[in-house]
């Protein structure tokens, strides 16, 4: 197995991360990661507690600055200095956040409209449609378009904020903690939402989650991470593989291997 | 593929300069388009795109997608607004496209209820006001009334005194507010010092620079100054901590775990303010009056020990105790008030910051208003 995925020829990887280390203060995150991620791949970073998954996940969306390496998105650097530039490469990804962070002053319907009314080019009857046409893809009615992020149940709060990530057609998708919170019937169409919606509109998913079944449903590859370092990336049975405490941990668990690797008992 | 083969050949019209979207009529009539109809390439002004559009879209013709290399929601709606959200007589579109229009037809058009205009609109905003004020003093009524019940619980079970709630108010609220009501009060000593000076200057009433001060100081501005710094500084504080209690659950917490919130909230604030509130008074109104003693010193030349000596004299002790006064019951006011707006944060940021501005409007109004019955039902005591 290797460690770097090999890229496309052609194909600049939807994320590029080089040699990136965080620390905070004298605490060590990350040592050393390199990782690619190919467009139209579903990749779940798995890592126990504390392992620096939504670290990594919120340096790759530029909120955060690694403090060693470089993380490209589309070929470009994230955090650009240039706000034109930076600006532009914002809007090709999105973000679903795990509490969903809807602004709750604003009802689901301009939660939605925010980054779209935020490009100044779009007439308001031409969003109101293209919230209508996000609510229909995550399965929500005109009339919730109404409500207030307070009035929502918890898998509504996490299908309007897919709504809003996908408002813009992002190209990179970043959900930290898709089914966190959620029953497992809930988390079930949940997953089978977003598996629909990026077959269908075909962007590039990193997740992050703690749930088998959400990796299992959606994950084309996994990346581990334990120890600082990024230990083990690729399928589920590549990973398997790989000797490691967390890994066989990970795997050991039966309702983990029933989800992910059906085949192997 | 259904082609209109009756149309006469029409030359390529360009109408999206860039090369993103490009329209124009092939033999069969068809408008044929091709390039990337997404969000990101759509040509700027977005109107006089969708009107060429639909222009082009009035002799309803043909229309042939194949070419289109990308198509996205935000480039289906433009289309389907254009044709005029039905599908046109004839469309050749690859399967994958077509799933997306299927998603843009299947909007719901939704007609927003006509918002019915009342004859009596006029009456609902103070209407509505009335009956806010109303329920914010029936609410405060009914808090007040917990907390005396509270307290005749807490005289009975004396070891359920929240003493460390207590002391860290009167540390946040009273300690920790010394320095700013200190410099306030000095500061308004030697304005309000140095400008009586130069009115009284002109009577050769000199002296009676300390009169004016004492009382003035002692039992007005001391006790307001006092009231509104409080009511900035610790009324926010207190509703916008309740209110992010409210908004993160922590009461509903509190409450599961058989906590009664205003015994553990409310009322340690409310008591450390009325305790606070008056030693504060104390504090500001002497910063004020050494204030204005400096200014008088230095502008009439009014020695030290003859201005104490005098003001000993000149203020009535009633003052004192009327400021002192002033000092507890603002200092209820404020907390009371202050708890009240935060129990009622909703939970959004919206509210908490609205109910926060209230909360410190609200206490600064009260404190002046009940400043105004003090001053009427005290009208005949300790003035000389």
């Amino acid at each position: 197995m290797s460690r770097f995925p090999e890229a496309h020829p052609q194909a600049v990887p939807a994320v590029e991360i080089r040699g990136l280390s965080t620390r905070f203060g004298d605490l060590v995150i990350h040592r050393e990661i390199d990782l690619d991620i190919e467009s139209g791949q579903i990749l779940g970073l798995v890592g126990g507690s504390g392992s620096g998954k939504t670290t990594l996940l919120r340096e790759i969306v530029g909120l955060l600055a690694p403090s060693e390496g470089t993380i490209r998105l589309f070929g470009q650097p994230v955090r650009d200095a240039d706000p034109q530039r930076h600006r532009r490469l914002r809007r090709r990804f999105g973000m679903l956040f795990q509490h969903g962070a809807l602004f709750s002053a604003l009802s689901v319907h301009d939660n939605i409209a925010f980054p779209l009314r935020e490009l100044r080019t779009l007439d308001e009857a031409m969003i109101t449609d293209l919230v209508l046409l996000k609510l229909g893809m995550v399965e929500l009615e005109a009339r919730h378009a109404r409500l207030m992020p307070a009035e929502l149940s918890g898998g509504m709060v996490k299908r309007v904020a897919l709504a809003r990530a996908l408002s813009l057609e992002p190209e990179l998708l970043v959900l930290d903690e898709p089914t966190a919170g959620l029953d497992p019937d809930r988390s079930e169409n949940f997953v089978r939402l977003l598996g629909m919606l990026q077959k269908e509109l075909g962007f590039t998913v990193v997740l992050v989650t703690h749930d088998p079944e959400t990796l299992a449903g959606l994950a084309t590859r996994l990346a581990v991470l334990a120890d600082q370092r990024l230990i083990a990336c690729g399928t589920a049975d590549e990973v398997a593989t790989v000797d490691h405490p967390f890994i066989h941990n990970f795997f050991s668990s039966s309702r983990a291997t029933a989800a992910i690797r059906p085949g192997a008992s | 593929m259904n082609r209109d083969a009756g149309s006469p050949p029409v030359d390529p019209v360009q109408v999206a300069e860039v090369a993103i979207a490009v329209v124009e009529q092939n033999d069969a009539g068809q408008l044929v388009l091709s390039g990337a109809w997404t969000l990101s390439t759509m040509p700027q002004p977005i109107t006089a795109f969708e009107q060429r559009l639909s222009t082009l879209t009035s002799g309803s013709p043909g229309w042939d997608l194949a070419a289109v290399s990308r198509l996205d929601s935000a480039g289906a709606v433009l289309l389907w607004r254009a044709w005029g959200r039905r599908w046109p007589a004839s469309l050749v579109v690859s399967p994958a496209h077509r799933a997306v229009f299927e998603r843009v037809a299947a909007i719901a058009i939704e007609a927003e209820p006509a918002r019915s205009r009342d004859g009596l609109a006029w009456l609902v905003v103070p209407g509505r006001l009335l009956l806010a004020a109303a329920s914010h003093l029936l609410g405060m009524i009914a808090l007040m009334g917990q907390l005396i019940l509270d307290l005749a619980h807490l005289c009975r079970h004396p070891q359920d005194i929240p003493w460390r709630e207590f002391s860290a108010n009167l540390y946040r609220g009273g300690a920790q507010a010394l320095p700013v009501t200190a410099l306030i009060g000095f500061l308004i000593g030697i304005v309000l010092s140095y400008l009586s000076a130069l009115q009284l200057k002109t009577f050769g009433a000199d002296v009676f620079i300390v009169n004016l001060l004492g009382i003035s100081i002692v039992r007005e501005l001391g006790p307001v100054l006092v009231a509104v710094l409080v009511a900035g500084r610790s009324g926010s504080a207190m509703t916008a901590q309740i209110g992010v209690m409210r908004v993160t659950e922590e009461i509903d917490a509190l409450a599961t775990m058989g906590v009664s919130r205003s015994q553990r909230l409310v009322l340690p604030k409310v008591l450390a303010l009325a305790v606070a509130m008056p030693l504060l008074v104390l504090w500001c109104s002497a910063a004020g009056i050494i204030g204005g003693m400096v200014a008088a010193n230095l502008q009439m030349d009014l020695a030290y020990g003859f201005f104490i000596d005098t003001l000993a004299r000149v203020v009535p002790v009633a003052n004192l105790w009327i400021g002192l006064g002033k000092g507890l019951v603002f200092g209820i006011l404020i907390a009371l008030i202050a708890c009240h707006f935060g129990l009622r944060v909703k939970p959004n940021t919206e509210s908490l910051s609205a109910r926060t501005t209230s909360s410190v409007v609200t206490s600064i109004t009260v404190a002046i208003l009940v400043d105004a019955v003090f001053a009427v039902l005290t009208r005949s005591v300790g003035l000389p």
